[in-house]
């Protein structure tokens, strides 16, 4: 079988959640109680049998570093590959145009020395905003057997007026090769259509020929000038995945996926609960959970490390966060280390890290426009 | 060359823990799991590196697989290190012969090469027993302040309890005059917790004499200890007042675990500035279904619970099936509880499932003492049996119990 490296892109679509991206990548945005975004690629990733996996930086990228340390919880601190964060390469004088890449071509031929001292046969290329649990060898098979320059990771969702212009609609043939793709389209038919989900798997030679045509060209657009121009030249191939996928395309997304996740068990173990692929993530030094005599605890996730007195319900508490008594959290996602004192309401909330609610406190937001309240604040 | 380390730590951890039965069949009593994450050995490694001790050699005997892979490099308590951290010790052969731990003191003075190593000023003595936060920084500092040869860490006991311990009888500057092993009449209640502090160079000489005494059963408390003490050396006892706890059977093991629990416990596991670190599996959060009613309990991640849990310590990946109840009871790692089964005043076992209806521990009737069931590593108790209060079964016993079908 063709051997892989990875390559994740941390900041790619960083303004759709804001909110929460301001101080950090998009890869670095907490999820799903106790993960990080990037967790789902790289455990993909390394679930897959890929081990040598460079991470594509922009700015913001310190949490992002803090995150991934060593690599060592994904099994990744190795002495050949391993985990690597490329940063933004900028020299005073050398770099042809001096400035930070803008889209992913761009992010790609900025790295495109690291990609030709690559020895793997193909690169995974991920993005951080969609959260699956996909099987890649099974993806690299499959470009392996149609001979494939290039494979599109696709899912089928009926297309609607409001995701149309979120979704690179992609058709093809019989056999799967890709005959038209129509990137963020404004038009809709209610049909069902196969959509991109920002995972490919690339020849690495025929990525590097592509990188080098772009520079030549000045183009800079990957689905426009790397795919759309190829339809029908080169072998562009789609790979169909049937597994739980979600899309963050916005903060009303974020909040209504992490709400999904307790709403529906099916998600929760199509994502988590599959032995052979679990989700790694940094393991902190928590110690378990405390339920307290007084707690009541309905329908949510919680991480290691917190201590509950008051009432939460249909909520996700991320690890080390404090619910006092007589508090109630409802519909709520309370990152890391938030702490909340006595008879304190909240009730679509989104809470950055480190938030401290004072006793007394209220606050709602609504689900179609949860209250994100950034990190650090104290109320 | 190795870098000289001030103090070394040996943690004594091939004891066999017989008074645990069943949950020490297949393993160390120091891998015991403990507080719903933890292992009893991790209490004493993370001391080391709270207190700034990062040379730690494990002595192992009986049962290592689990423990050895347990440590494994040593990482999760930071023992990682190039120079020095986390070294397991288990019994080699060497040119005169293949030899068992014979003793405390034994496991010690064959083991004196590593020591050495690092030349260190002081060796720290430790065992994997006991659960408990304590700073060897300040009973170092204790010991140099004194001038001893040897320090001893002592714990106040009632007294009405003190002739189950080893107890030390000390002058006024804390000088050890007496030691006396399980006295019948104690004269004073310092309990020795088994934590010895050597200046390295004597400690050496007389493990060396000691292993050269054919009569002696090489132990550090029936045999080191006097003979110091009868030779007049420098021995303080240095008193700890934290919390302390021997978890050598399977009622002290529960017990630990209650006080963990509370509006404010005895022992307290979410101390920032003194953390317990240990090996820590990546798991999904845990999830609280929306029938489920969780009281005063300690849950970890991976956890699945829609039933009823009470005043219980619940490890990882644990299951509690709507309609099942917990209550007062410890259940280890990927157990699960059935749809109407009932578990109470308990210890489950790692991988242990209870099927519906079937009932596992009872509270016991007034004026009867509270035994704790247990149930043993991967037993099945199948839909409708009844595990007796205090009730001990590991698989075998099971499978005799149900008349010797395949458990």
């Amino acid at each position: 079988m063709m051997s892989a490296a990875g390559i994740i892109f941390s900041n790619i679509h960083d303004k759709s959640i804001a909110d929460l991206t301001k101080r950090r990548t998009m890869a670095s945005v907490p999820f799903g109680c106790r993960y990080r975004l990037v967790d789902f690629p790289l455990s993909n990733m390394v679930n897959s049998g890929i081990t040598n996996i460079s991470v594509i930086t922009h700015y913001n990228y310190l949490s992002l570093m803090e995150h991934i340390g060593s690599g060592k919880d994904w099994d990744l601190a190795r002495r050949s590959g391993g985990i690597r964060i490329l940063a933004p390469f900028i020299t005073a004088y050398a770099n042809y145009n001096n400035e930070l890449y803008k889209t992913r071509l761009e992010a790609l031929m900025s790295i495109q020395h690291s990609i030709s001292t690559m020895k793997e046969d193909v690169v995974v290329l991920s993005d951080c905003d969609g959260i699956c649990n996909i099987d890649l060898r099974e993806m690299v098979r499959a470009h392996e057997e149609s001979g494939a320059d290039l494979t599109m990771a696709v899912k089928r969702i009926v297309i609607t007026e409001q995701n149309v212009n979120d979704n690179i609609i992609v058709s093809s043939d019989e056999a799967g090769r890709l005959t038209d793709i129509l990137v963020h389209p404004h038009t809709y038919d209610g049909t069902e259509a196969d959509v991109n989900i920002n995972i490919w798997v690339i020849n690495r030679t025929y990525l590097l020929n592509a990188l080098m045509n772009a520079q030549a060209h000045g183009y800079n657009s990957f689905s426009r000038d790397i795919i759309s121009r190829n339809i029908g030249k080169d072998k562009l191939f789609i790979y169909r995945f049937d597994g739980y996928y979600a899309s963050i395309n916005s903060i009303t997304d974020y909040y209504n996926y992490s709400m999904e996740l307790l709403r529906d068990a099916k998600v929760r173990h199509d994502l988590f609960n599959n032995p052979r692929r679990p989700i790694l993530t940094k393991v902190r030094n928590s110690a378990p959970t405390k339920h307290a005599a007084g707690a009541l605890v309905k329908n949510s996730l919680i991480a290691d490390g917190c201590v509950i007195e008051g009432t939460v319900e249909n909520s996700i508490l991320f690890r080390g966060v404090k619910i006092g008594k007589g508090t109630v959290v409802k519909n709520s996602i309370l990152f890391m280390d938030t702490y909340t004192g006595e008879n304190v309401h909240l009730d679509c909330v989104i809470a950055d890290k480190y938030v401290l609610f004072h006793d007394g406190v209220h606050l709602a937001g609504h689900p179609s426009l949860p209250f994100c309240v950034e990190k650090g604040r104290s109320l | 060359m190795f870098k000289r380390k001030e103090c070394v730590a040996m943690l004594l951890a091939g004891g066999q823990g017989s008074r645990l039965y069943t949950l020490t069949e297949k393993t160390a009593k120091p891998a015991v799991p403990f507080g719903g994450k933890y292992r009893i050995i991790d209490f004493p490694l993370s001391n080391c590196v709270n207190s700034g001790i990062d040379t730690v050699g494990v002595l192992t005997q009986y049962q290592p697989l689990v423990l050895n892979e347990y440590i494994g490099n040593g990482q999760p308590w930071d023992l990682d290190r190039s120079s020095g951290g986390v070294m397991v010790l288990p019994p080699y052969q060497a040119k005169d012969g293949a030899a068992w731990y014979k003793g405390t003191a034994n496991a010690i003075y064959q083991n004196l090469n590593f020591i050495e190593r690092y030349d260190p000023e002081y060796v720290l003595i430790l065992s994997g027993d006991h659960i408990y936060k304590m700073d060897y920084s300040a009973m170092i500092a204790y010991h140099k302040e004194k001038g001893a040869d040897c320090t001893i860490a002592v714990f106040d006991v009632p007294i009405t309890e003190a002739s189950r311990f080893g107890i030390m009888n000390t002058d006024d500057t804390g000088r050890i005059v007496e030691f006396e092993e399980k006295p019948r009449q104690p004269k004073s209640t310092h309990a020795s917790m088994g934590i010895y502090l050597f200046n390295a160079k004597l400690l050496t000489e007389y493990l060396v004499r000691d292993e050269a005494d054919s009569a002696s059963s090489n132990d550090f408390g029936k045999n080191i200890i006097p003979t110091m003490l009868a030779e007049g050396k420098r021995m303080y006892a240095y008193a700890f007042s934290g919390y302390w706890k021997d978890v050598g059977t399977i009622k002290s093991l529960w017990d630990a675990n209650m006080d963990l629990l509370g509006e404010y416990p005895t022992y307290d596991l979410y101390d920032r500035h003194f953390r317990i670190y240990s090996r820590t599996p990546a798991l999904p959060p845990q999830y609280i279904g929306e029938e489920s009613v969780v009281h005063n309990a300690i849950i970890s991640e991976g956890n699945d619970i829609c039933g009823t849990v009470e005043n219980s310590v619940l490890f990882s990946g644990v299951t509690v099936e709507a309609g099942a109840v917990v209550r007062n009871s410890v259940v280890m790692s990927g157990c699960t509880v059935k749809s109407g089964a009932t578990v109470s005043y308990a210890i489950l076992d790692e991988d242990v499932v209870i099927d519906s209806g079937a009932i596992v521990g009872a509270i016991a009737a007034e004026g009867e003492e509270q035994e704790i069931a247990v149930v043993g590593n991967g037993v099945h108790i199948r839909a409708g049996d009844i595990v007796a209060m205090g009730e001990m079964l590991g698989a075998a016993e099971y499978a005799k119990k149900q008349g010797g079908n395949e458990v």
